[in-house]
């Protein structure tokens, strides 16, 4: 990027950038002030919630040209949500993250990924040696002779670094164990994505571009609503579906071709996690941390 | 009131005029903030994509020059320590200089945080009591604390003696030496709390040391120091301020110890890492000889280490060190060589490889750079204004306006 300064330009930016800091005095728009003094999400009472998803479903009305609507569910009772992976199955296809990337509405430029898909080579290293991993592997056809996969995304640790890490408490862990963003309480100091051992964080660099055709209007506050520039973002297993009732498989359980990936209640003694857990030899990435992680990688065989 | 005023102006005259240097030094600082600002905004317009950034290494350049100047804050207090503890007078009088050095550098931090963050539009979500600070439990919170409390103790003194001063009153040391000796402290904790700022984060082994703050100080307490020995020659050489040579070589032999120390702790970890040559070895290797072909950092780390043991040596051997030529050469060395080794070649390793084993080479962008050298310029120009008040009132040149000293202009 190489730019010389003509004083012109210099004047033109600094408007420009005195119109972006403007505060709108007298303005009609007063959504901009009441973004601006919205309060954390925990903190707001019950008709505050209503008042805050009203202005950001006609905020993305305007922007998206789609009604949306934004739940604000809470945690169903008696739920801690796991999530289980076969590596023997998966075949490296990556349809899990194109479909996370759509039901999320991530940005499509730049692009952002939840879900990394590591190929590792049989017979040389075990998954703890990540540096002899490839992310970006483009074969014609997968899976590949001689490669196993492992996808990675957010573990929803029980003792996550990232909500330690957050000087705002932006960011927390739910009830129902799902590590959840305020996406307009986050300063955007990136503290958390330096805390988290999974590199399951992932930062707006520019403002976020998804093209109105693509977007999912179905959403929840703290899950998959458009994000914005400046702000993290990261896997809530989706929260918006699981969290109905019933509730819907995440995006990427649905979309495994092989049925690689499992998702179900740990609390519930008869739940496909459960039985995996229980009969599978599962393990935990990074276990040493004691991150203490709620997605577990088996064998099936 | 008119006091005030008048006493206002006396000061707004004190820092506008100069010799031509003085306007040459100023219109250079400004021109710099210029593009500084230019460059901030363009980056507030379309984000930190024009950065180098990205998820791999999330934090850069700014991040670094934060690091290296928190450093430089806490040990310009380090002078403190040798006048008031062992009562040594030649440095006693220099302290002051030392505390405004603090005051710039630490502003200089504080703003390499705010132009590094997301959304500068929340910065109250972040303060307490009208926003959600994160305390104790974030060390950003913290760093936070530390930091503005640092500069409000440094603001306080050295204001609070410059106002003394002005008025031709001795300052009351009895209100003075208990925010000095709290300043000494709270030095070492602003630099300690910003090493566990790295070092809590079990995430990322390279930093996961618990010989990082030790080195932190140690490192500061050479490279603080080197700025100020050239401080106190300028400020010799512009003011009929006198600085002992002593007080100078007194800090240079200072310096040298800090600098064996911080020596010998790296020397401890290369050790470590090389020795055992575990998996975190990775980060190590792609400092000093580069992982997988990707070498960027390697020469600036080499050179980095090559001028610290200059600098240690001309430091610690006395001939060299109580000459003027050789000893500002170690200084510039030292400032080099510490603002590589704990800027870049402290938080950019700690992201390489990243959580996941992979490799993103990162290098600043003109934007981080220009964003950069304005915020120096920033700091450079509030030590200089800062200067330019305190000289004349130390050596009582300049004098404000009151009922016993109607003539002053």
């Amino acid at each position: 990027m190489k730019k010389t300064l003509s004083r012109r330009q210099v004047i033109k930016s600094a408007a420009a950038g005195a119109a972006t800091l403007a505060i709108p005095i007298g303005s009609a728009d007063a959504s901009v002030w009441q973004s601006f003094f919205q309060k954390h999400f925990r903190e707001m009472s019950k008709d505050e919630v209503g008042e805050v998803i009203q202005r950001l479903e006609q905020e993305y009305r305007e922007k998206y040209g789609r009604d949306f609507s934004i739940r604000t569910d809470g945690p169903q009772p008696n739920t801690l949500f796991g999530y289980g992976l076969d590596l023997s199955r998966c075949i490296g296809c990556r349809r899990c993250v194109y479909a996370c990337v759509r039901e999320n509405n991530q940005s499509r430029s730049p692009q952002n990924h939840w879900i990394q898909v590591l190929r590792f080579k049989k017979g040389e290293t075990w998954v703890q040696d990540l540096e002899g991993s490839e992310k970006y592997y483009n074969p014609e056809k997968v899976p590949e002779p001689g490669y196993f996969y492992m996808p990675v995304q957010c573990q929803q640790c029980e003792n996550p670094p990232c909500v330690k890490a957050c000087p705002t408490k932006a960011t927390w862990k739910e009830p129902d164990g799902i590590v959840v963003v305020d996406y307009n309480w986050c300063i955007g100091c990136r503290f958390c994505m330096a805390a988290c051992p999974y590199g399951a964080r992932h930062f707006n660099w520019a403002a976020p571009q998804i093209p109105p055709e693509e977007i999912n209007p179905d959403t929840h506050y703290l899950g998959n609503r458009p994000r914005y520039k400046g702000v993290v973002e990261k896997c809530t297993f989706c929260i918006q579906r699981t969290r109905g009732n019933p509730g819907r498989y995440t995006a990427c359980v649905e979309i495994c071709p092989v049925g690689a990936r499992k998702f179900g209640n740990l609390l519930d003694p008869k739940s496909e996690i459960r039985y995996c857990i229980e009969n599978k030899r599962v393990f935990r990435l990074k276990e040493d941390l004691k991150t203490n992680p709620k997605f577990y990688y088996f064998f099936a065989t | 009131m008119p006091y005030a005023i008048r006493n206002f102006f006396i000061v707004l005259k004190g820092v506008a005029q100069g010799n031509k240097y003085y306007y040459l030094w100023l219109a250079f600082l400004f021109v710099c903030i210029g593009l500084g600002v230019n460059a901030y905004i363009n980056q507030l317009q379309d984000g930190l994509i024009l950065t180098a950034m990205r998820d791999q290494v999330s934090w850069g350049y700014y991040i670094a020059n934060f690091t290296f100047l928190v450093g430089v804050a806490a040990a310009a207090v380090f002078l403190v320590v040798p006048a008031y503890l062992y009562h040594f007078k030649p440095i006693k009088e220099i302290v002051l200089f030392g505390e405004l050095m603090a005051v710039s550098a630490v502003t200089m931090c504080i703003l390499f945080v705010l132009v590094d963050m997301g959304r500068i539009d929340r910065l109250w979500h972040v303060m307490p009591v009208i926003g959600t600070m994160n305390f104790p439990v974030s060390m950003l919170s913290w760093d936070i604390i530390v930091l503005n409390g640092y500069l409000a103790i440094n603001l306080c003194i050295s204001l609070y003696a410059l106002y003394k001063l002005a008025h031709d009153r001795e300052y009351n040391i009895k209100i003075i030496k208990p925010l000095i000796m709290l300043s000494i402290p709270w030095a070492v904790s602003i630099h300690t709390v910003t090493a566990f700022l790295f070092m809590g984060l079990a995430a990322r082994p390279f930093w996961n040391a618990s010989i990082l703050a030790p080195r932190f100080l140690a490192s500061a307490f050479c490279a603080g120091p080197a700025i100020m020995l050239i401080v106190f020659q300028i400020v010799r050489k512009v003011s009929k301020i006198e600085i002992d040579n002593r007080a100078i070589f007194k800090i240079a032999e200072l310096m040298a110890y800090a600098m064996g120390i911080n020596l010998f702790l790296f020397g401890a970890e290369y050790f470590k890492e090389f020795y055992s040559a575990t998996s975190h070895l990775a980060h190590m290797e792609y400092m000093y000889f580069g992982l997988h072909e990707h070498t960027s950092l390697v020469p600036y780390l080499r050179l980095a280490f090559f001028f610290n043991v200059t600098a240690f040596i001309l430091f610690v051997l006395p001939k060299t060190r109580e000459n003027f030529f050789t000893m500002n050469l170690a200084c510039v060395l030292i400032i080099v060589g510490v603002y590589i080794e704990k800027g870049m070649g402290l938080s950019i390793p700690g992201f390489v490889p990243d959580v996941l084993g992979e490799i993103y080479e990162y290098m600043p962008t003109t934007t981080e750079r220009l964003v950069s050298l304005g915020i120096i310029a920033i700091g450079m120009l509030l030590y200089t204004l800062l200067l330019k008040f305190a000289m004349p009132v130390w050596t009582g040149e300049l004098r404000f306006y009151t009922k016993e000293n109607p003539t002053a202009q």
